[in-house]
């Protein structure tokens, strides 16, 4: 039992759940949009004043920010009591490729090179975090919506707009790979 | 309750994301390399799923639980802000490893520098609502 907690949980269990969620919050009476709470903080903190974009009923959006702090709580839990500590399984063809790049195998859920706080003391280091955010939120909003409000809730409503938004995502997400990853690392 | 029960479905996506390890940076990076099925499998599975449900819901006009018809409510129709958004978007993805979901998951995790991620995150929003009259829509 305990090592069915610790282990890390396969893709079919793990995509069941994320749909059940989704079914949840649709049964609740909302939508699975997770990225919709960074323009709710932005309006929370009062940039409504300054952009009209941001000018909107944030108050009404309070369940996602709780669904937010949820995350947050759910995350300690798998850190804290679910964690054999072991790291991220991913394929040897992947571990070797990153390894042209510099990084070291896997020794935990994420990189050293990127994750540390020494990485984030340095210049390089502060602006792939700091862009990485940056493009997320931007392009996210730009977009309508993240990997949950578009390639979730909307494939699953078969909306070509989300369709169109997803093509987006693997378009940039090949281009950084593939063509800035071995410029950048 | 009524506000409790947001926080226990955020509870459950926040475990079973980082112990499907879809919040790993490593994760992303296969799936942009194409070296495994985890991730599509995620996904593939979610949406799978979702179609089915979705479908259901519309078929049987099912309501939700104050009784009122859940309805979908279609994007606007547009090719331009898509493509760009979405590509600017993964661009960020495949760097943090990260989208905003797995973001805060991570900091709960204890992977704490994901908290510049986040910030980042939001400003890069409030870029988007300063700028959203001078772009592509």
């Amino acid at each position: 039992m305990t090592t069915l907690l610790t282990q890390s949980w396969s893709w079919w269990f793990s995509g069941l759940v994320i749909s059940f969620i989704m079914f949840l919050l649709l049964f609740f009476g909302k939508t699975f949009g997770f990225s919709s709470n960074l323009r709710t903080i932005c309006a929370a903190c009062g940039a409504g004043d300054r952009v009209k974009f941001f000018n909107f009923n944030w108050k009404a959006q309070t369940w996602n920010l709780v669904f937010l702090l949820g995350a947050i709580v759910g995350g300690f839990i798998a850190g804290n009591f679910m964690n054999s500590g072991a790291p991220a399984d991913i394929s040897a063809n992947t571990i070797q490729d990153l390894s042209k790049l510099g990084f070291n195998a896997p020794a935990s859920m994420q990189p050293e090179e990127i994750f540390h706080i020494d990485s984030l003391m340095s210049l390089k280091g502060f602006l792939i975090l700091s862009l990485g955010g940056l493009m997320v939120g931007f392009g996210s909003r730009y977009a309508g919506g993240c990997t949950s409000g578009h390639a979730i809730s909307g494939l699953s409503n078969l909306q070509v707009p989300s369709l169109i938004a997803v093509i987006g995502f693997f378009i940039g997400g090949l281009v950084m790979t593939h063509v800035f990853f071995p410029w950048i690392f | 309750m009524r506000i409790l029960k947001y926080l226990l479905a955020g509870i459950v996506f926040g475990i079973v994301m980082a112990k499907s390890e879809a919040i790993s940076w490593y994760r992303i990076q296969e799936m942009f390399r194409f070296q495994s099925f985890h991730m599509y499998g995620i996904i593939g599975v979610a949406v799978t799923m979702g179609i089915l449900g979705v479908f259901l819901i519309k078929k049987y006009k099912i309501r939700d639980y104050h009784g009122n018809p859940i309805l979908f409510h279609p994007k606007d129709k547009s090719i331009s802000r898509y493509l760009i958004g979405g590509t600017i978007f993964g661009m960020g993805w495949a760097l943090s490893g990260a989208c905003p979901g797995p973001m805060v998951v991570n900091i709960g995790f204890g992977f704490l520098t994901m908290s510049i991620v986040f910030i980042f995150a939001i400003i890069g929003t409030y870029l988007y609502g300063l700028l959203q009259s001078k772009l592509p829509h």
